[in-house]
């Protein structure tokens, strides 16, 4: 290591990584060093998904739409019918675009992973319930009785912890997030706890925005078409043809899923758990959902209106030099070429160090087993389809091969995967 | 490995080498994790059963009244009231661009578990050599208890 230039004495007395001047490096923020697969802008103030593609395209249609809504429909609605037209767009223009940014670029809620100590404590735990034999150990779970309820919480792997209930990882940002929604790639972004209000907000915005320039610009065309006839009216307007046919595809999904998503908000249920369907009465007489308030009103406050919790992973905070950081994945395969070469290097240190322990390598073989068993470690198809119905349901080999670092050719498979996946949702719509 | 006490502010070497000595005084002797508590639902709050080993350094009672405080904390910091209902409505209509000037309601509260949290480490916790660290800073998964080793004992 570089030694000090200042420095005259010698500084052996004190730990090695410290010297007694001013460090030359600069201090870290906590986004460098985030374990999970998201991308960090504008010095961890925006915080994406790593796959960002179908967001750009979401993003360049409604621009594209709305610019030409405004460029060759409004001047001819404003003079002929009302110029609140254009006003009222504009504001609708601006709350989708808002909501949008909002869901893509916040923090869903994602859990933060268990320090090295918090999970060494819980696998002591573990092992203390489950006994130390020989044969493999079973799936950990915890089973929490919640309003009367029975919900099973889940030992993620990946995070080392506990799962609170309605918490979901999602394999493709490689994060624990708490009420977890959907992954949506339209949006590029996870949707949880505490950007659900924004999702909602947008998709339904984004219908009243659908419908308004579909009705205008129909409006126009027969407007237009009753002073010259009908073609010269599309050949004098060429911008307002593409603005239907993208509005009319738009609006059959766009308006189902802000359907789909309110009867989700007045039942209190996630995507996720109306897909598995967790709380259907078709698993039991006795099932029922014990997150729900009991009535509409109180369940769409909560999910809409209620307090915004702050974000847990504190992107921008600086890492303190000596304080314990989070737990390298159990899976034994350190990350190499780690977007984050720190990173990559306390995880091969630490994996040297935890060779002795028998846990790390009696949990690599149940780990992949675990994963290939519970389709909970799937990730969710994205909330674009109405009524929820899943169409990309990634195969049982996807998991593990998450786990297996950046660079390693397995983990190729999987990323190409997720886009192959993107491409076929893309198809659906 | 420096795992001694964790606060937010960014050390300076003058800091870290009072700690180094701190350390040699007060070496760790382990560190116990008060889990959280699900059977009221999703909302944050943590168990107060006495674990095992800290029967011996604190009174039971003291330690069910410091955690039941904090739960009562988080759940006013997550509370479905009228305030929560207003501040909602009004970030919604102003875009949220009045959070960049307020604070919200749950940060508010977040400050005043800090408070308490420091209040009970300066009063009750530290000269029992223990040191409870703020949930928050664990992702309010656990909450931490540095148990520290009693060197008037080994001396």
């Amino acid at each position: 290591m570089r030694e000090c230039e200042y420095s005259q004495i010698s500084t052996r007395s004190s730990t090695p990584m410290e010297t007694p001047y001013k460090k030359r490096t600069p201090k870290k923020r906590k986004w460098q060093l985030f374990p999970g697969r998201n991308k960090f802008y504008c010095d961890g103030r925006i915080m994406m998904a790593k796959q960002t593609g179908v967001f750009y395209l979401t993003l360049v249609l409604i621009l594209a739409t709305c610019g030409l809504f405004f460029t060759f429909d409004c001047p001819f609605l404003a003079l002929q019918l009302t110029p609140v037209i254009p006003v009222i767009g504009g504001v609708l223009f601006l709350f989708v675009l808002g909501s949008l940014l909002r869901t893509s670029f916040s923090d869903p809620g994602v859990l933060p992973r268990a320090t090295p100590d918090e999970a060494a404590d819980l696998e002591r735990q573990i092992d203390v319930a489950n006994g130390t034999t020989g044969y493999r150990p079973p799936p950990r779970t915890k089973e929490v009785v919640i309003n009367g309820q029975t919900v099973k919480l889940k030992y993620c792997f990946t995070c080392k912890i506990f799962r609170p209930p309605r918490a979901s990882h999602c394999s493709l940002c490689d994060n624990c997030v708490e009420r977890f929604d959907h992954h949506c790639p339209w949006v590029g972004n996870c949707v949880g706890r505490r950007n659900y209000r924004f999702f909602y907000m947008f998709i339904l915005s984004l219908s009243f925005l659908t419908i308004f320039i579909f009705s205008f610009v129909i409006t126009h065309i027969i407007l237009e078409s009753h002073r010259s006839g009908f073609l010269s009216a599309l050949k004098e307007s060429p911008a307002s043809v593409l603005e239907v046919v993208v509005c009319f595809f738009s609006v059959w999904s766009i308006v189902g899923l802000s359907g789909f998503h309110t009867y989700l908000i007045s039942s209190n249920q996630t995507t996720n758990e109306d897909i598995k369907g967790s709380w259907s009465s078709k698993r039991g007489k006795d099932n029922y959902n014990p997150y729900s308030y009991g009535n509409i009103v109180t369940n769409c406050c909560a999910a809409l209106c209620g307090p915004l919790p702050p974000s847990l992973i504190d992107r921008r905070g600086f890492i303190q030099s000596g304080v314990p950081q989070i737990a390298p994945p159990a899976n034994g395969i350190p990350m190499y070429g780690s977007t984050q070469s720190q990173q990559s290097h306390m995880v091969s240190e630490s994996e040297n160090e935890r060779q002795p322990p028998p846990l790390s390598s009696s949990s690599k073989a149940p780990m992949v087993h675990h994963h290939f068993l519970t389709p909970e470690e799937m990730p969710s198809p994205p909330g674009m389809l109405p009524c929820g119905s899943p169409m990309g349901h990634s195969p049982m080999g996807h998991s593990p091969t998450v786990q297996a670092g950046f660079y390693n050719p397995a983990s190729q498979d999987s990323l190409h995967e997720d886009s192959v996946r993107g491409l076929v949702k893309l198809s659906s719509v | 490995m420096l795992t001694a006490a964790t606060n937010t502010q960014p050390f300076d070497m003058a800091e870290t080498h009072s700690l180094q000595d701190m350390r040699q005084q007060a070496a760790i002797a382990s560190k116990v994790f008060i889990q959280r508590d699900y059977t009221t639902g999703t909302m944050c709050q943590f168990q107060t059963k006495l674990p095992s080993d800290l029967e011996a350094r604190i009174d039971k009672q003291q330690f069910e009244e410091t955690v039941r405080t904090l739960n009562n904390l988080y759940a006013e910091a997550e509370k479905l009231g009228s305030q929560s209902f207003i501040e909602g409505c009004l970030a919604c209509l102003t875009a949220y661009t009045v959070f960049l000037c307020m604070e919200t309601h749950y940060e508010k509260v977040l400050k005043k578990i800090a408070k308490f949290i420091q209040e009970q480490n300066d009063k009750i916790y530290a000269p029992r050599g223990l040191l409870l660290t703020d949930p928050i800073e664990r992702g309010l998964r656990v909450i931490e208890v540095t148990i520290f080793e009693d060197r008037s004992l080994t001396r």
